[in-house]
């Protein structure tokens, strides 16, 4: 391994901790605010890892999309269902934790299971830095090949906007 | 109330501008699309798009504009019907078709495009639909005026209008598709209009389900379509059928399932009952509906793919009887002798207009093209006629019921002599519109030895002859038996009567036997057909109309009839019986299909629930600590004593059964789902092992 | 460092989501779990991306910016849902809201 590859491989390792760590907090914090920050620095992790493979602009969206509107719009969500700040005991269902912990677990065996038999020997990624005007090749992938998926996003977006209107208004 | 206005102004100019900016990147001038050889038909996309601008303009403006909102509508349709009719007169003067291609891209390598294609047919379902539209939206100004949500019935019904015409003027399957959805729920919506009543509601999605049952059809016939031909043209695939470039089996499987559709959309048996129901919306609704839009989208989309149909189902001369002949047989019959037995005068019309519908699909069936679309033409005059007639009647009475009408013939005189005229327009007079255009299928059918065809729809032209003598003579003649005074109706619904009316005498001449009209500018594949002229069939028609006539005059009018026929003979009683309960179809369909399927769904659910799912669930979902416990009761249940409790608690527990796994836990059904798609993983691995 | 490792970082985080989703109690933390479930879908996406450099790298990004929208919409719409249940209810409680039933 080059040295640039073991910067990347320590890069990688740190990203993930943060983000396994974070997750793992997002589901299991006993206070319902501690969880949404600890959501930011999952996401935020993520940013980071998208910059390491070589996908900037998806960062800067993933921050911005992200932590910058999502993220404010589920707190906002916690403080209009007025829900307690600080530590709240019957956050979790208890007597589910366990099935839940067996879902997740069996999931993972599976999926890993899959992984391994079809991309263990997938050799390590070259990233080298990133081809200048890789974005504009983004963008013309965008508007041009996926140009009708595009259409239709922006239309369910309207849609989703008009219909979380409704739906939260009061009659 | 100005911005409003002058925003719609803005647009409306804006969209003209728009239109000059397409002509100028053909290299044209703006000036010379107005005056080619098929100048107007450039401006048919105007058409299509001038009502889904009024949609919108209600929409948001709609309760601070002029006219509560309806001003939008009205100007709209009212510019679609000038440009409309401009366009009637050029494709009548031979303007070869015009085809506007707006986009196309592709998704994964297969192209899809999007455009308006005008050709006669379309240009002459234009006029229907936009002078029927306008006319209605004139009626409602006054029929309406005291109703709840006005802006909005305003609103749906530009929608509506767009609709139709946007599935009109496809050019493509999918775009016809898409407007034949959006009429489809704008339906639901005007049905639904007076939704605080239970069985309006209920109407509306009884007509919303059962169309979407013929939907569902014609979605997988338009996929059939598009992999056997590799588009969604409507002229490729077309084009392909006719040549023999998709095996035949295929082109059958698509045309059935395209016809399942028609059968939904256009009332045929035996999904014919949403129409009757959806009498509950608001008269001018009806009107539109039966008239104009979503009941002849079905015809349409059958005379729009004829070639389609014509090679899957060898219609035409000599051709063998077929589904879509049988089946608009059996509807043109059923639906007239149960319009005899109705007392809600709009449920009368209602099957009238099944009847009708079955009229030209029989036609379609046995391949008489230019008969079936000019019965449909004809057909739209008179059918928007006599709905706006009957809610003439209905605003005067208040009440749908004949039982309360009679002798409405003095305190109504424009009402009855528009309806009249309607009526025997549709019982075939002489000389009226529906008499030639009925003539034209008869005589084909006859002519080509279709004598089941022709045999039926005598027999149902003199049904619809007494039925309507009928219909006149309980509401226009005898004692009032109502409440209250009646009086005639105002200027803004008698004038759309009027001209309705003078349509109703008129539009029939258009194909006069031998006369190069009709038949001869709506051509089918550049077919012309000009009408013939028969004296038996003629002769036939004639007199099967004027003995329903005298029948109903005889029993209704002049009252000549033995009285109590039907509390003596018992084979009248039971015929009474049988229509009166609709042939018990909406009883066979609720006991024969939607309590069985609950029935064995609640014990294919119950013996999955009992088996399979108290165990995995149990064993892995369900967050309860009862797991255990249930696992012991279902050893104890199933194996102990099960089959002594299932036999005692079968009729309880069955229904109880889908209950169970029918928690309504989100959580519980996400963890079905997370090990239903890791057993699926495995399972898949394991395969492809 | 190699795809294997991007894949089952987004596997772990997936599992995780599932965990959240099915434990939690309070509906706006379920709706976090399934922010976490989309975001180990895109980090797969980003991985294979990178993976197959020359051929599908613009795509997949295109796909992430996709899936981003669309959670967008979910989460909103989510919190209408939240916001509505609780005004009925006055409670999120997502165990609590099963009167979709029968």
């Amino acid at each position: 391994m080059s040295n640039q590859q073991v910067v990347q491989v320590i890069i990688f390792g740190i990203a993930a901790a943060l983000i396994i760590f974070g997750g793992i907090r997002v589901v299991t914090a006993q206070n319902i605010v501690r969880a949404a920050l600890y959501l930011v620095l999952t996401l935020a992790a993520t940013a980071g890892l998208f910059v390491l493979l070589l996908a900037e602009f998806i960062a800067a969206v993933q921050i911005l999309i992200y932590v910058g509107a999502v993220v404010v719009i589920l707190l906002f969500g916690i403080m209009l269902t007025r829900a307690p700040i600080g530590l709240t005991p019957d956050l979790d269902n208890e007597s589910a934790r366990i099935w839940g912990l067996v879902a997740g677990l069996v999931f993972l065996g599976v999926v890993t299971f899959v992984l391994w038999r079809h991309f263990a020997s997938v050799p390590a990624l070259e990233l080298s830095a990133p081809d200048s005007g890789a974005n504009e090749a983004l963008g013309r992938s965008l508007l041009v090949d996926w140009v009708a998926p595009f259409e239709a996003v922006s239309m369910v977006l309207l849609s989703a906007l008009i219909g979380a209107l409704a739906m939260a208004r009061k009659d | 109330m100005v911005g409003a206005l002058a925003s719609s102004v803005s647009v409306a100019s804006s969209a003209l501008l728009g239109a000059a900016e397409a002509a100028a990147e053909h290299g044209e001038h703006a000036a010379a699309v107005l005056n080619g050889p098929n100048s107007t038909l450039k401006l048919g996309w105007l058409v299509v798009a001038l009502p889904f601008v009024g949609w919108l303009l209600t929409l948001f403006f709609g309760k601070r504009s002029p006219m509560r909102g309806a001003i939008y509508g009205v100007t709209a349709l009212g510019a679609g019907l000038l440009i409309s009719i401009a366009m009637f007169f050029q494709v009548a003067g031979g303007a070869a078709p015009y085809h506007q291609k707006f986009y196309t891209f592709d998704i994964g390598g297969y192209e899809v495009s999007t455009g308006f294609s005008f050709d006669s047919f379309t240009v002459m379902m234009f006029a229907v639909v936009t002078l029927i539209s306008f006319l209605v939206h004139i009626y409602s100004l006054a029929y309406m005026k005291d109703e709840v949500r006005f802006t909005f019935f305003y609103a749906t019904l530009s929608l509506f209008t767009g609709s139709m015409l946007l599935m009109v003027a496809s050019d493509n399957l999918l775009q016809m598709f898409v407007g034949w959805e959006l009429v489809g729920v704008c339906s639901y919506l005007l049905i639904g209009h007076y939704w605080e009543e239970k069985p309006n509601s209920s109407a509306a999605i009884k007509a919303f389900i059962t169309t979407r049952i013929g939907d569902v059809g014609m979605m997988f016939g338009i996929f059939v379509l598009f992999f056997a031909a590799g588009t969604f043209d409507i002229g490729g695939i077309n084009g392909l059928a006719a040549s023999g470039g998709i095996k035949h089996g295929i082109l059958l499987a698509g045309a059935t399932l395209l016809f399942i559709g028609v059968i939904g959309k256009s009332a045929q048996f035996p999904l014919h009952v949403w129409l009757p129901d959806a009498m509950a919306g608001p008269t001018p609704v009806s009107a539109l509906i039966h008239a104009a839009t979503m009941v002849v989208a079905g015809i349409y989309l059958v005379a729009r793919n004829f070639d389609v149909f014509r090679t899957a189902f060898a219609l035409g001369p000599g051709g063998p009887a077929n589904v879509v002949m049988i089946i608009g047989t059996i509807t043109m019959l059923i639906a007239a002798l149960l319009a005899m037995v109705q007392d809600d005068i709009k449920k009368v019309l209602a099957y009238s207009t099944v009847s009708q519908l079955g009229y030209m699909v029989a036609a379609l069936g046995v391949g008489a093209w230019t008969a079936a679309v000019f019965h449909l033409f004809t057909h739209a005059m008179f059918k928007a006629l006599l709905f706006l007639g009957s809610g003439s009647v209905i605003h005067a009475v208040h009440s749908n019921n004949m039982s309360d009408m009679g002798g409405l013939r003095k305190e109504m005189p424009v009402t009855f002599w528009t309806f009249l005229i309607g009526s025997a327009a549709l019982a075939g007079v002489p000389g009226l519109a529906g008499f030639f255009s009925k003539d034209e299928i008869l005589h084909f059918a006859f002519h080509n030895h279709y004598y089941a065809v022709f045999g039926v729809g005598l027999l149902t032209a003199a049904l619809t002859a007494l039925y309507m003598t009928r219909c006149v003579s309980l509401t226009f003649f005898g004692e009032f038996r109502g409440h209250g005074h009646p009086h005639e109706s105002p200027r803004l619904m008698t004038v759309p009567l009027v001209v309705l009316a003078v349509l109703s005498v008129t539009v029939g001449s258009l194909n006069f036997w031998g006369m190069k009209g009709f038949g001869v500018w709506i051509a089918y594949a550049g077919e012309q057909h000009v009408a013939e002229f028969d004296v038996v069939a003629m002769l036939a028609g004639t007199a099967a109309g004027a003995i329903g006539i005298l029948l109903g005059l005889w029993i209704y009018y002049w009252k000549k009839a033995p009285q109590g026929l039907l509390d003596r003979v018992a084979p009248f009683r039971w015929a009474h019986t049988l229509l009166m309960n609709k042939y018990y179809l909406d009883d066979l369909y609720i006991k024969g299909i939607v309590r069985p399927v609950q029935y064995s769904l609640s014990k294919v659910a119950y013996w999955i629930n009992q088996k399979i799912i108290d165990g995995v669930v149990n064993g892995v979902g369900v967050m309860t600590r009862k797991a255990l416990a249930e696992a012991t009761y279902w050893l104890d249940q199933t194996v102990v004593d099960g089959f002594v409790n299932d036999v005692a608690n079968e009729a309880g527990e069955a229904g109880g059964a889908l209950r169970r796994i029918q928690t309504g836990k989100a959580q519980q059904y996400v963890a079905v789902a997370v090990v239903a798609t890791a057993v699926l993983v495995i399972a898949v691995v394991w395969a492809v092992r | 460092m190699r795809l294997m490792s991007i894949l089952m970082l987004s596997a772990a985080l997936f599992s995780i989501g599932i965990y959240g989703v099915l434990v939690r109690r309070n509906a706006v933390l379920v709706l976090m779990s399934i922010e976490l479930m989309l975001n180990a879908v895109n980090i797969n996406l980003i991985g294979f991306g990178t993976w197959l450099r020359d051929t599908a790298f613009v795509n997949a990004q295109a796909f992430v910016l996709f899936v981003i929208a669309i959670a967008a919409a979910e989460v909103g719409i989510g919190i209408a849902i939240v916001l509505a249940i609780y005004r009925n209810k006055a409670s999120i409680a997502v165990d609590e809201v099963d009167s979709m039933k029968w």
